[in-house]
C-alpha cells in the first residue's frame, strides 16, 4: 500500500509545463487545436488544405568568439501578400538560450510562448536551469507533437541557439518536423531564405569572428536572402526596421539595440549602393 | 459495527487548530518586509538547498514555515496556477489575489476535510509600481487569508519577532535596511546577538527589474556572498 502510492507520487510528480498541461488542460496545448485527419483523415497523407497562414521565413544563426548570435527578418508572408513587415522571429528562450522559428507563423508563436513557459517552469520548480541539452531535447520534443498538424501543413522548424555554461561554449541546434535534432557547427539558417543566406554566411563567416562583425555577417546574410527571397524582408530604411538580432554569451542572452542594427544595415546598403553591381 | 464516538464540530476544530499551531510554532521564522526598493524575504534556515522562499511568477513570491512536504506541494502547485493561467489568458493576468484565494481554498478544504490538518502558514506577495501598490497576505492552516500591509512575520516566536520588526520598520528602507532589520526580528527571541549569514536564506522581489535587470521576473535569490555584501553597505 505505502508502496504504490509513493509509486504513485512518483509518476506525477513533473516538472515539466507541457506535460502538467497534457495531463490538466490538454485543449491549451497549441498542437492539440487542429486534431490529425480534421478533414482527410490520418491514413490518406494530406487532410483538407488549410487556408493560408502567414508564414515567418528566414533565420540565421552563427557562432562567434565567446557566443553565439541570431537575426531574423521581419516579413511574413501569405501566398503572395505581405502579411506583416513587423513580424518578429527571434525570441530569449530563458536566460542562457534563444529560438528562432521559420514555418507557420500562428503555431511557431504559440509553441514560442509553450517553450518559453516550460523553461521558466522548470527552474521555478526544481531551482535550477535545465542543462543546454535538456533545452534542446525539449523543443525537439515540442516540434514533435506538432507533427500531425504539420502533415495538414502547419509545419513549424525552429533553430536553437544557447550558452552551455558546463562547457562555456556556445551551441547550435537545428530541426527536422519529425523533432529530429542536429547540433550545428559555425553557422546554420533555416526558412525559404535559407539557400541565399547560406552562402553568404559560407563566404563571410570565419573562426573567431568579434561579436560586431558576427551582427554585421548576419544582418548582411539575412541582407542576400531577402535579395533573392520574395518572402524575406531586407533593411527598411523608409519604415526604419531593422533585423531582430540577439546575441548569447557568458553575460546571458541580449538583443542588439536598435540603433547599432540601423547603423550596420546603413553601412550595407551604402557599400552595395557604391558598388553598383546587379547580382 | 463499533460506534464512533460523539465528538462536537467546535471540539474537533479546536484540535486540528492546536495541532496545526504547535508544529508551526516549532518552526523557525520567516519574515516578509515591503521597502522603498521592493520586498525582502528573510527566512532563517540553514540549508542552502530546501527553500522555505520561492518565485512563483514574475512580481509575486512565496514563503512558508511548517512541515516542508507540506508548503513545498502548496509551493508547486502555486507555480503550476500561475503558469497554466499566465499562458492560457496573458502575463499580466496573474496576481497575488487570485493566487492566495486559491491557496485558501485548498488550505480550508484539507483543514475540514482530510484527516490531518496541513501545519503550515504561508505568505504570498506581489510587488507592484510603488510601496503602496505592493500586495502581503497571510494565510494560516485553516484557510483564512489576511491581507496585511508593511510587513509579516511567520512561525515560532512570531510575536517577539513581529515586535521588533514593527520598531524598526519605515517606509524608505531600502533592500540592505529591510534586510538589516529582519536579521535583527529574527534574533530577537535568542540569546545571541546575529545571525551567521549561512543560517539565513534571503531573496528579494525587485521594483525595478525592468529597468535595472531588463527581465519582468523580480524574484532575485541571493546568495551568502550577496547578503554579506548588501549587508556590508553604509546604511
Amino acid at each position: 500500500m505505502q508502496e504504490t502510492s509513493a509509486n504513485q507520487v512518483a509518476a506525477n510528480a513533473t516538472s515539466s509545463f507541457t506535460e502538467h498541461l497534457q495531463r490538466s488542460r490538454p485543449e491549451l496545448l497549441p498542437y492539440n487545436a487542429l486534431q490529425p485527419g480534421a478533414g482527410g483523415g490520418p491514413g490518406t497523407g494530406a487532410g483538407t488544405p488549410v487556408p493560408p497562414t502567414p508564414h515567418a521565413t528566414t533565420i540565421v544563426a552563427l557562432a562567434y568568439a565567446g557566443g553565439v548570435l541570431m537575426a531574423g527578418d521581419r516579413r511574413a508572408t501569405m501566398g503572395n501578400i505581405i502579411a506583416s513587415r513587423h513580424i518578429e522571429k527571434v525570441f530569449p528562450a530563458d536566460q542562457y538560450s534563444v529560438l528562432g522559428i521559420a514555418g507557420t507563423a500562428g503555431v511557431a508563436l504559440d509553441i514560442t510562448r509553450l517553450f518559453q513557459v516550460e523553461l521558466e517552469h522548470y527552474e521555478k520548480i526544481e531551482g535550477t536551469q535545465l542543462s543546454l541539452d535538456g533545452k534542446a531535447n525539449r523543443l525537439g520534443a515540442m516540434i514533435r507533437g506538432n507533427l500531425p498538424m504539420a502533415m495538414q501543413g502547419l509545419a513549424v522548424i525552429p533553430l536553437f541557439a544557447g550558452f552551455d555554461r558546463a562547457t562555456g561554449t556556445g551551441r547550435l541546434f537545428s530541426y527536422d518536423v519529425t523533432g529530429g535534432r542536429y547540433e550545428e557547427q559555425e553557422h546554420h539558417t533555416v526558412g525559404s531564405g535559407s539557400m541565399f543566406a547560406r552562402g553568404a554566411l559560407k563566404k563571410l563567416w570565419r573562426p573567431n569572428l568579434s561579436e560586431a562583425e558576427a551582427v554585421r555577417v548576419a544582418v548582411e546574410a539575412l541582407y542576400d536572402a531577402a535579395d533573392d527571397d520574395s518572402a524575406t524582408g531586407g533593411p527598411d530604411p523608409v519604415r526604419q526596421l531593422w533585423p531582430v538580432v540577439y546575441t548569447v554569451s557568458r553575460a546571458g542572452a541580449a538583443r542588439v539595440p536598435e540603433l547599432e542594427l540601423a547603423g550596420v544595415a546603413g553601412a550595407i546598403i551604402e557599400a552595395r549602393a557604391a558598388a553598383q553591381r546587379e547580382a | 459495527m463499533t460506534q464512533q464516538f460523539y465528538v462536537s464540530p467546535e471540539q474537533l476544530m479546536k484540535d486540528r487548530a492546536d495541532f496545526a499551531r504547535k508544529g508551526i510554532a516549532r518552526g523557525r521564522s520567516v519574515v516578509v518586509i515591503s521597502c522603498r526598493d521592493g520586498i525582502a524575504l528573510v527566512a532563517e534556515n540553514p540549508s542552502p538547498s530546501l527553500h522555505k522562499i520561492g518565485e512563483i511568477y514574475d512580481k509575486i513570491a512565496f514563503a512558508a514555515v511548517g512541515k516542508y512536504n507540506e508548503f513545498e506541494s502548496l509551493r508547486q502547485a502555486g507555480v503550476r496556477y500561475a503558469d497554466v493561467r499566465g499562458y492560457s489568458y496573458d502575463r499580466e493576468d496573474v496576481t497575488a489575489r487570485g493566487l492566495a484565494s486559491v491557496y485558501a481554498q485548498s488550505l480550508g478544504a484539507v483543514f475540514t476535510a482530510e484527516q490531518k490538518p496541513f501545519e503550515v502558514e504561508l505568505a504570498v506577495a506581489e510587488v507592484g509600481p510603488g510601496p503602496k501598490t505592493d500586495h502581503l497576505y497571510r494565510l494560516t492552516f485553516d484557510g483564512s487569508i489576511a491581507d496585511e500591509q508593511e510587513f509579516i512575520v511567520m512561525g515560532g516566536q512570531a510575536d517577539k519577532v513581529s515586535e521588533a520588526v514593527a520598531d524598526g520598520w519605515r517606509g524608505d528602507l531600502d533592500f540592505a535596511g529591510a534586510v538589516r532589520l529582519a536579521l535583527a526580528g529574527l534574533v530577537a527571541d535568542k540569546e545571541t546577538a546575529t545571525l551567521p549569514v549561512s543560517a539565513v536564506e534571503v531573496a528579494v522581489l525587485d521594483r525595478g527589474s525592468e529597468s535595472s535587470r531588463g527581465t519582468r521576473r523580480a524574484f532575485r535569490r541571493l546568495d551568502d556572498a550577496d547578503v554579506a555584501a548588501l549587508l556590508a553597505e553604509e546604511s
